[in-house]
């Protein structure tokens, strides 16, 4: 017998009877557990709990006030304008707001990567990313700045609404979903929380409307 | 990885008298116990949500198989190739033969436990591929050659120092203390590692069944450049770690991270399905998840059956009075603090790791803080009499209780040998009515002295208030 069999076999003679759950019904269901009750604005708390986990959190009115914000952003921590970006947000003027982005997947040696995001989860202050032909899951993670462009529209209370949202606009899920909350970090060494370990050292989050 | 489990004495008295270890374990306090308490008040039905992952938790275990076929169909419809391993010969066997299969010559390696089960980086090495730790504590283990001693901060053991030694060493950079700086020079010297693998390993924090997806919390992003950028990509798992729904994780993500380092949401939460699409830029082309047994279906239908629920937080042993104490490496395997002293015995047996059931004051902490209810002190009781029943016990123990059980049996002996008792101790511990030393407890009085008895014993005393 091969492992697979042995392993189920026996599974199957601890329990004492044949496959009795109808698990395909009880997961279409899709039964949520209990929510943590969130008060408030969402757009605001999903602000506040994003910067309380070392994002860097600003508004925009328009998706065209972004590259004018993030060029201010780069140039207050004298970072380089050089980077890449999401294809859907190519254009809106990084050129004359001076920074200079390329469309494609990120390599090792890029300093900043632009992105969009499929939604905001406000319970956690929270990105969820896609990957895709368009959105390139390495722009959010090989770069030391991560920007990313979310539409407060698109910002949910809970993960829970987030794959609600997945399944009635894409169906089924992509190779990867990324869930980012902040630069990332590493407390290893002598338990000291340090930003920015093999991912990037900061993550501003433009909210636009 | 070996098991030296049953030197836990000797081990946990070694560690005692560590004074590095025992300034490093210090921290744990704030860093862990604090922080859970703080992050977990953040939750006002806690209560609530814990009750609800303890059952999204006996239910994956309870019908395991029936969630595990169900997985397999979604991640093979997706690309995915799914693997069962009996043992961790069966793993590794399965993960060299992936890397010959797609022509791999160096891995990176995100943490993982189940890997750390199979001892894989040793025999990877052994049959000439290349394993390269990615996680900063991980790797500086990978360097200097040790075992983690914690599953979540696997380095707790060693101090900034000993860290700049090593990589000082290995790096030839030179020598560097600050911490900010320390983690930067592991980036640098690790990026290249990943941009020029062939193959990621990783583990699974879950895998979901509804969609066939392995799911995995990181903070570092090490996970995600592991399961992104080579084109192979292989998580090891535990068959145990299946969940029915997205909905199911979303409820444990409450939990799993609070619990492990007080945080809200680890930086990273990716939810892997399949292989990189048709026009896809990024991602692995080929994707293989191996679902290792090595025990935990013979746990099913057994006292042990609840420990199948954990979800490796951690929480149990940060809390523990004796891991606080000794640290992880005295507990001889994987899987220190309570949780291994129920998993050590159950996976490595019960007579190799003799000492860990014992190694419970009994306080309970560890039953009041896992996320997921496993009534540990019961499972560790439990464990206790069966090496008892087993007669696994030193002979000298064995031997004091059965004289013990036969003088209880005979009331004239017990109240003979007790009173010789009391009236001995009452005059050696004289006026200051207490003992400094007490010979075959000298351990306990090294501590702390022994108030004497006053040297009448209760039944003496009840008869003579029955008499007046």
């Amino acid at each position: 017998m091969s492992a697979r069999e042995n392993i189920l076999a026996r599974i199957g003679k601890a329990r004492g009877s044949s496959i009795t759950a109808d698990v395909d019904g009880e997961i279409r269901r899709h039964q949520r557990g209990p929510i943590p009750p969130l008060a408030g604005d969402l757009v605001k708390r999903f602000g506040e709990r994003a910067a309380s986990l070392a994002s860097d959190v600003v508004q925009a009115r328009t998706i065209t006030e972004v590259p004018g914000l993030v060029a201010r952003y780069l140039s207050e921590r004298q970072l380089p304008r050089q980077g890449v970006c999401w294809p859907a947000l190519a254009p809106y003027g990084w050129h004359s707001a001076g920074i200079e982005l390329e469309t494609r997947a990120a390599r090792g040696d890029d300093l900043v990567g632009v992105t969009g995001a499929f939604a905001g989860i406000a319970e956690t202050g929270t990105l969820m990313l896609l990957s895709g032909p368009e959105t390139p899951a390495t722009v959010s993670l090989l770069p030391e700045t991560h920007v990313a462009v979310l539409e407060s529209s698109r910002i949910v209370a809970t993960m829970e609404q987030a794959w609600d949202r997945l399944r009635v606009e894409r169906g089924a899920l992509p190779r990867a979903v990324n869930f980012v909350s902040g630069p990332s970090r590493t407390a290893d060494i002598e338990q000291t929380v340090t930003l920015g370990a093999h991912g990037p050292y900061r993550v501003l989050i433009i909210i636009v409307g | 990885m070996e098991v030296t489990a049953m030197h836990f004495r000797r081990k946990a008295t070694e560690k005692l008298n560590d004074a590095n270890l025992q300034q490093a374990l210090k921290k744990l306090q704030s860093r862990f116990v604090d922080s859970r308490a703080t992050a977990l008040a953040e939750l006002p039905n806690f209560t609530e949500i814990r009750d609800a992952a303890a059952d999204i938790r006996e239910r994956a275990v309870g019908h395991l198989d029936s969630y595990l076929l169900r997985f397999e169909r979604e991640a093979t419809a997706r690309g995915a190739v799914v693997h069962w391993a009996e043992d961790i010969e069966d793993a590794n066997r399965l993960v060299v033969e992936i890397a010959r299969r797609h022509g791999v010559r160096k891995v990176v390696k995100s943490k993982s436990m189940v890997t750390e089960e199979c001892g894989l980086n040793d025999y990877l090495a052994s049959v000439g591929v290349e394993v390269l730790e990615t996680d900063l504590g991980e790797y500086i283990l990978q360097l200097a050659h040790e075992p983690p001693s914690h599953i979540v901060a696997p380095v707790v053991h060693k101090s900034k120092e000993e860290i700049a030694d090593l990589f000082e060493e290995k790096h030839r950079r030179p020598r560097n203390t600050q911490i900010t700086e320390m983690c930067r020079e592991a980036r640098e010297v690790l990026r290249p590692g990943f941009l020029s693998a062939d193959m990621g390993i990783s583990g699974a924090n879950f895998i979901i069944a509804e969609t066939g997806s392995v799911l995995i919390v990181t903070n570092e992003g090490n996970g995600r450049l592991t399961t992104t950028l080579p084109r192979v990509h292989v998580a090891i798992t535990g068959i145990e770690k299946v969940v029915p729904t997205l909905e199911d994780a979303s409820t444990l993500l409450r939990l799993l991270p609070r619990s492990a380092t007080g945080q809200s949401i680890t930086n990273y939460v990716s939810v892997l399905t399949g292989t990189r699409g048709k026009d896809d830029p990024d991602g692995p082309e080929h994707f293989h998840i191996i679902l290792l047994d090595n025990g935990r279906s013979r746990l099913l239908g057994t006292e042990l059956q609840p420990m199948l629920r954990c979800i490796r937080c951690g929480a149990c042993m940060n809390h523990c009075p004796v891991y606080q104490n000794i640290g992880g490496h005295a507990y001889g395997w994987v899987y220190p603090g309570p949780m291994g002293s129920v998993l050590t015995p159950a996976f490595v047996g019960l007579e190799n790791a003799i000492d860990l059931p014992n190694a419970s004051t009994f306080c309970g902490e560890c039953a009041v803080v896992c996320p997921v209810k496993i009534p540990l002190p019961d499972l560790m009781r439990h464990l206790r009499r069966r090496q008892v029943e087993r007669h696994l016990r030193p002979w000298s123990e064995r031997a004091a209780l059965r004289l013990w059980s036969w003088a209880a049996q005979h009331p004239a002996v017990y109240a003979l040998f007790t009173r010789a008792a009391a009236r001995l101790l009452h005059r050696l511990g004289g006026k200051k009515k207490s003992l400094r030393y007490l010979p075959g407890a000298s351990g306990w009085t090294k501590g702390r002295d022994m108030p004497t008895p006053s040297g009448r014993t209760f039944r003496e005393l009840y008869q003579a208030r029955r008499a007046s």
